[in-house]
């Protein structure tokens, strides 16, 4: 399937990406996360287990076990910080 | 209802009175502003930068207008919150909710400020001595949102 993904703030610059295409043959959001940790560098140091950043699928937040479809706009970012 | 994400100031004065105009059904109106602020973990803020998610956030506050909407009889919600560059001293978001009583109108007003802090896709960068610095999520904020959720 074909995914959009989006980085914000933190991630954003530590990735050096706002948002990339992927083609992507996994079907979970830890599927995702595991092909990106796999990167390396960057990508395994702020996408270990243990750090702090939320999943959305199609702007809602998601768990890990969420299932992703063709075409959906994940996003990747740090705990919010508004207000 | 309204719900603004700009980087223009806003106007609070303005805002309440765009609630009032024409009507006489409400009795209260409780209103929040936030500003930003020139010290923060202890060091000095010249300026922060708020970053958003276009899309999502007037989605993130539009359902949490909706839940505090079903929680109490509420007459009217604004909400603005800032994008962009702002200053010491500049207002970064208004919440103003309208009511027939007080009551709901003061707890529907900080049940939104404190879900805002927790779910809208929003992210501080601050420029300190130091350098700049992305703001940290804070447990307290998760804490005071946490009181809202029903047992």
């Amino acid at each position: 399937m074909k995914l959009r993904i989006l980085y914000f703030a933190r991630l954003r610059e530590r990735f050096g990406a706002a948002e990339e295409s992927l083609d992507f043959d996994g079907t979970t959001a830890a599927d995702l996360l595991a092909e990106l940790q796999a990167r390396g560098g960057a990508w395994a140091e702020e996408l270990a287990a243990g750090r702090a950043f939320r999943m959305a699928v199609n702007q809602d937040i998601v768990a890990l076990d969420a299932a992703l479809s063709d075409h959906a706009e994940v996003a990747i970012f740090p705990p919010v910080t508004g207000g | 209802m309204k719900i603004l994400v700009q980087t223009e100031a806003f106007d609070l004065g303005a805002e309440i009175d765009a609630i009032r105009a024409g009507r006489t059904d409400i009795g209260a109106i409780a209103s929040f502003v936030g500003l930003a602020r020139d010290l923060n973990e202890g060091n000095g803020v010249a300026a922060m930068t708020l970053e958003h998610y276009p899309g999502m956030t007037e989605k993130a506050l539009a359902a949490l207008v909706d839940e505090a909407c079903a929680r109490w009889a509420l007459l009217d919600v604004t909400v603005i919150h800032r994008v962009g560059r702002l200053l010491p001293g500049d207002s970064i978001v208004l919440v103003a909710v309208a009511g027939q009583h007080r009551g709901e109108a003061f707890a529907a007003c900080e049940f939104i400020m404190d879900y805002l802090k927790t779910q809208a896709p929003f992210w501080k960068k601050e420029e300190t001595p130091g350098g700049e610095r992305w703001v940290e999520a804070r447990a307290s904020d998760d804490a005071a949102a946490a009181r809202w959720k029903v047992s």
